[in-house]
């Protein structure tokens, strides 16, 4: 059984003791411990059930690779599934749960499939979905589903904040362990500006549980000398508990840093994703250590020999009393003497090699320890904890063994250097022949904008498992004179570490296993990938690395492979008889370890999800109950319901009210563009499809903008200010767009024209004063003459209404006498309130976006994004007026010429009358006879606005029909969405007051 | 006339730095080039040396920021831009120019405090170690454009008058007592 130890424990504080629960059995632990630390400490072995045979697993390691001890975290708005025990930190009232099991942890019907193992053969996903196709769907899917799956998705909403931060840095060490603080400390000697991130909370690495020495210190001292002289210079950043997630082109790098899981609810941000600017990376990520692949070794009990040690020194956690250490290299050895020397029992060291006498073998049979050579593990013995292992040769096939009683296992098969954010951007890697492991080829880097490397491996992240500072320090130098600084010292701090012999690669053990134990090998803890599994995989034909992980789903899981990933290339490249470096690996890709979505998605949430446009009226509107809509970024008023009036009533009031008295629209939203120059006239002309250049100072015009093809792509009232400039309004989502396009066409194309433009929409608040007393309202104001005579259709002109300085145009988009006002925007709310207080007794009422749209389309005016969708030109919709037959050019004008849009065959803009006085359903086509090669009935049209006609007391429609103008007076038929069709005769667009009297007056 | 009212009537918040929105204030939009007859004249008229690129140059109660090649933002009292309009209208006549007041179009605010920098560090794109005196940046705040400089021993946060209350509420979420960086 696991349990505490007496003494030791070097992260430990004993004397801060907490509180914590796991599938709400109450345990304590202390501060410094891990969870995984925690739970081992409570001999609480089986943390969980496996994805596929939902096998008993338990905890394998103690740091980020950890694939089994992943719990359900926290409850409610803090639930956060898949959390690594191994890196969770502990504090007080921790609740968390164990994952994928049903109906308990401790009895799960699931495990059946573990006899059924056949039934779920590598492959079995693939294999399931192309055939039969309905036993997917019905049979497969459904009870998959119900068995598989990792932890809870929350339901809640989430109770933390997130945020994110930009940093700027010459160089980003990743990895706080010996590499990563020398690699610091020499490009900090050297000016540059540092950071140094490390994804635990403690500085170091493992030097300090391995015993190394450096510059004659135990690893613990020298780390906590360099942290000192680091954290007192200026160019140096230090971050605990950040991991470098990803490295990205042009040295764009996202850390996550955990500022707050270890102390929920505190208030400070859960997590803050550091978005980073790095000339260089440093990659001082260190070493993992490999399983071996012998039956039973997913048994709880079963750990990494490295694991084994972390936990008895940095813990005091002993993981069983009676220990086996199997190893095919020496440094094992050193979990071996560490048990011996914490007052544990090690039954045996089983060495795979043939011979094991270095340093630190010498030293564990020094100690007693009974150190088997040529031996291996036959298969572990227990359920849900290791109660023995047979012993074997390694030689053989695994029959003859000898058994030996003990409670837990340490295994190590070699170590793999963490390449991943040096391969991130593309760095390439190179087999390793004596560790047996991929490492970074120095000559084919990542390379940054500038060809040269952005990202260098040092110490044991680089191969250099034992010379570490050494190899750190050589790396260094490159990247020091790289970024133009001098080395301030060249030569490496002394590192002690014993000699060790070489390991011997063992992939399968024994060598010869037959298939019943390889079915039991795990190569894949999370994903349930068996040595057999891989193996099959290849015999199937699947040679390619890629394609067998997808096969097989090896390293496919939340842990990415970081355990499986070299052993399973290498029983692929066994099975294929191909050397490992043939065989390759897989692409390694960010994050390194999983990211909440809430660090992604930063400060973005609630109130400032997203920037939301306001005008200045915007808060008169809200407290007097305006329904908004979206129109871009803007919330505008879509109606103003009174007490009991649904949206529609209200519509319907606001049009009536406008038509009959006095309606007030807030127009600010409207894009406003100055263009100022010698050749803004000539600009426009080339902008709108009509000739700007030749209106008269004081008038207004309305004008079509199209694109380079001829689509129609904004309209708007162009008034001309003075000789060299004019004013373009624009649609309320079309300003920044055209303001863009102006600069692109200025900047890009006639960059030696003479034109400034500046975007003032947002200066002016705009008031559309719209109705029979309009004019009574302004000059209730008064302060400006504002006379049919004075002030006529299309024109405008500066002066005072109510004190305010305005510019009034007259211009109309419902058909009414119309002006609309603008004032300066820090006087918008002000004005309005005057124009609704003024305008009472004339009876003003505001009116929102509908009675806005359904005023216009009464009028038989166009709307950019009703009528136009990106393949309407203006010709399609009757502006053929608004078109310069005189110009020489136009944007527009010879896309407009191309065959396909000068064919009269095009639909074309009419009205439709219903003719039972029914509104058309939005987006509704228009039907001809017969059907296409699909089956789809023929259409000859469509309809582009519909709505019913307060004014008219019926349905009208605007719509494309083929050659529409030439069909006067025709009855056409519309789909419904509910089946039937809608009657209708094709008229004129414009329904009402076709003369256009009630504007003129 | 009403007085005039910015976006936010005055809206602050307080944490690890304390966060104002500034009120009116007087902004014109410059539109000209170096080369155009008259141009150090009109910034002379108003007291300014002209802009270094990227810097903002300060007089007695206005200040012009370089934006880019050809353009100029100036800023002073809200009630003053009449007079500098004139102002630059009668030194730029007969060049190719524009100026446009832009004061209600936007927002300004104040970020102050010791640790004032961390609040913008978290919002915009700026390596702000490297940031010279004086130095405006153009840039923007999470999701829209805004700019802003060093002075007085805090920052000067322009942005659109439309986007005042998210900006508002970007600052004041990263000002959070406890996130500090």
């Amino acid at each position: 059984m696991s349990t505490r130890l007496k003494s030791g424990g070097r992260l430990l504080d004993r004397s801060s003791a907490l509180e914590f629960s796991f599938n709400g059995k109450r345990m304590r632990g202390y501060t410094g411990d891990t969870l995984a630390a925690a739970l081992l400490a409570n001999d609480q072995m089986l943390v969980g059930r496996s994805f596929k045979y939902h096998r008993p697993r338990g905890i394998v390691a103690s740091g980020a690779e950890e694939p089994n001890a992943l719990v359900n975290l926290g409850k409610g708005a803090r639930l956060e599934p898949n959390q690594r025990t191994t890196t969770t930190e502990l504090f007080d009232g921790l609740d968390c749960t164990s994952q994928n099991h049903f109906p308990s942890l401790e009895f799960d019907v699931g495990v059946v499939n573990n006899y059924a193992a056949r039934m779920l053969p590598g492959g079995f996903y693939y294999k399931t979905f192309i055939h039969p196709r309905a036993a997917w769907k019905h049979l497969f899917e459904p009870i998959i589903r119900k068995s598989a799956g990792l932890g809870r998705a929350p339901k809640d909403r989430d109770a933390d904040r997130y945020e994110q931060a930009y940093g700027f840095c010459d160089v980003l060490v990743a990895g706080g362990g010996i590499a990563g603080l020398q690699a610091t400390l020499v490009a900090a000697q050297a000016g540059l500006r540092v950071w140094l991130v490390e994804q635990t909370a403690h500085w170091g690495g493992r030097a300090p549980v391995d015993g190394d020495v450096i510059d004659g210190k135990p690893a613990a001292d020298w780390v906590e000398a360099t942290i000192g002289a680091l954290s007192a210079m200026d160019n140096v950043t230090l971050r605990l508990r950040t991991m470098a997630a990803g490295v990205h082109d042009h040295g764009y790098l996202l850390l996550d840093e955990k500022v707050a899981d270890h102390t929920p609810g505190d208030g400070r941000p859960r997590h803050r994703l550091w978005r980073m600017r790095v000339a260089r990376t440093i990659n001082a990520t260190g070493a993992i250590e490999r399983p071996l692949s012998f039956a039973g070794n997913d048994i709880p009990g079963v750990m990494l020999a490295s694991a084994v040690r972390d936990y008895i020194v940095n813990w005091a956690v002993s993981p069983g009393d009676r220990t086996v250490v199997v190893t095919n290299n020496d440094d094992a050895y050193r979990t071996a003497i560490a048990l011996k020397e914490a007052g544990l029992e090690v039954a045996a060291v089983l060495d795979a090699r043939m011979v094991a006498d270095g340093p630190l073998p010498t030293r564990a049979r020094a100690l007693g320890i009974r150190v088997e050579t040529g031996k291996g593990i036959a298969k572990v013995k227990g359920g849900k904890r290791v109660t023995g292992i047979e012993m074997c040769n390694q030689a053989g096939e695994g029959a003859a063994s000898t058994h030996i009683a003990c409670d837990a296992v340490a295994m190590s098969g070699g170590w793999s250097p963490v390449v991943h954010l040096w391969s991130h951007c593309g760095g390439k890697l190179t087999w390793d022949e004596a560790g047996a492991f991929f490492r970074p080829d120095a000559t084919r880097p990542p390379t940054g904008a500038d060809g040269q490397a952005m990202v260098h491996a040092v110490g044991a992240a680089n191969g250099a498992l034992r010379d570490v500072m050494a190899d750190t320090v050589a790396g260094m130098k490159i990247v020091v004179q790289a970024l133009g600084s001098k080395m301030k010292t060249a030569k490496a701090v002394a590192h002690d570490v014993p000699d060790e012999a070489p390991m011997e690669p063992v992939w399968i053990m024994p060598q010869g296993a037959g298939i019943a134990l390889k079915s039991k090998m795990w190569l894949d803890y999370q994903n349930d990938v068996k040595v057999s599994d891989v193996q099959l995989a290849a015999r199937e034909g699947y040679e390619s690395v890629e394609h067998t992980k997808r096969y097989t789903t090896l390293g496919m899981a939340t842990d990415q492979g970081k355990l499986s990933n070299i052993n399973g290339l290498a029983v692929l490249a066994d099975s294929l008889n191909t050397p490992i470096p043939m065989v390759g690996t897989t692409t390694f890709r960010p994050p390194y370890t999983p990211v909440p979505l809430g660090a992604l998605a930063g400060e973005a949430r609630g109130e400032i999800f997203q920037p939301l446009r306001k005008t200045p009226m915007h808060g008169w509107h809200q407290a007097h109950n305006a329904y908004f809509e979206p129109v871009g970024l803007w919330r505008r008023p879509y109606c103003f319901p009174r007490a009991g009036e649904t949206h529609s009533q209200a519509v319907h009031r606001e049009v009536l009210n406008t038509r009959a008295k006095l309606g007030l629209l807030d127009a600010s939203t409207l894009g406003k563009i100055i263009v100022k120059g010698p050749d803004a006239g000539r600009f426009l002309d080339m902008l709108y499809t009509g000739v700007m250049s030749s209106l008269p100072i004081g008038k207004c015009r309305y004008g079509l903008m199209c694109n380079e093809q001829g689509f129609l792509s904004d309209d708007g009232v162009v008034a001309r200010i003075d000789e060299e400039t004019w004013l373009c309004h624009t649609t309320s989502g079309g300003a920044d767009r055209i303001h863009g396009w102006m600069e692109d066409w200025l900047q890009c194309e006639w960059w030696d024209w003479q034109v400034y433009t500046a975007n003032v929409t947002e200066q002016y608040a705009q008031v559309a004063i719209v109705g029979p007393n309009a004019r009574a309202l302004l000059e209730k104001l008064g302060g400006m003459d504002v006379s049919a005579a004075t002030l006529p259709f299309m024109q405008w002109a500066d002066g005072t209404l109510g004190g305010f300085p305005v510019r009034a145009y007259r211009i109309s988009f419902s058909g009414e006498l119309s002006y609309e006002i603008a004032v300066p925007a820090s006087h918008g709310a002000a004005f309005w309130q005057a124009c609704v207080t003024a305008g009472a007794e004339l009876g003003a009422m505001p009116y929102g976006t509908e009675a806005l749209h359904i005023m216009r389309a009464e009028k038989g005016f166009i709307m950019i994004g009703d009528e136009t969708d990106g393949t309407i030109i203006p010709q399609d919709l009757g502006l053929d007026w608004a078109i310069s037959k005189k110009k020489a050019d136009f944007l527009g004008k010879r896309g407009q010429e191309r065959d396909f849009l000068a064919n009269p065959e095009r639909w074309k803009l009419v009205g439709f009358e219903t003719l039972d006085g029914s509104v058309v359903p939005d987006g509704a086509y228009i039907l001809a006879s017969g059907s296409n090669a699909n089956g789809q009935r023929n259409v000859q049209g469509r309809v582009t606005s519909t709505y019913h006609s307060p004014t008219l007391g019926r349905g009208i429609a605007m719509g494309l029909i083929h050659k529409g103008p030439a069909r006067m007076g025709e009855v056409v038929e519309f789909n419904t969405v509910t089946g039937g069709t809608v009657k209708a005769k094709i008229v004129d667009a414009v329904f009402f007051d076709k003369e256009g009297e009630k504007q003129n007056v | 006339m009403s007085d005039p009212v910015s976006a936010l009537g005055g809206a602050t918040f307080d944490g690890f730095a304390s966060v104002r929105e500034m009120g009116p204030a007087g902004m014109i939009s410059l539109r000209v080039t170096p080369d155009a007859k008259g141009f150090a004249d009109a910034f002379g008229a108003l007291g300014l040396a002209v802009p270094e690129m990227r810097r903002i140059a300060l007089g007695q109660g206005v200040a012009a920021a370089w934006m880019s090649p050809d353009e100029y933002l100036l800023v002073l009292d809200y009630a003053a831009t009449g007079d500098a309009m004139a102002a630059l209208d009668r030194a730029l006549a007969g060049s190719h120019y524009l100026a446009v007041v832009v004061s209600d179009a936007r927002a300004m605010f104040r970020v102050e405090g010791p640790r004032a920098d961390q609040v913008l560090r978290k919002l915009a794109p700026v390596d702000i170690d490297r940031m010279a005196p004086l130095e405006v940046k153009r840039t923007r705040t999470a999701q829209v454009a805004a700019a802003f400089w060093h002075h007085d021993g805090g920052y000067t946060v322009v942005c659109f008058r439309s986007v005042a209350g998210y900006v508002m509420g970007l600052l004041s979420h990263s000002a959070m007592v406890g996130s500090e960086l």
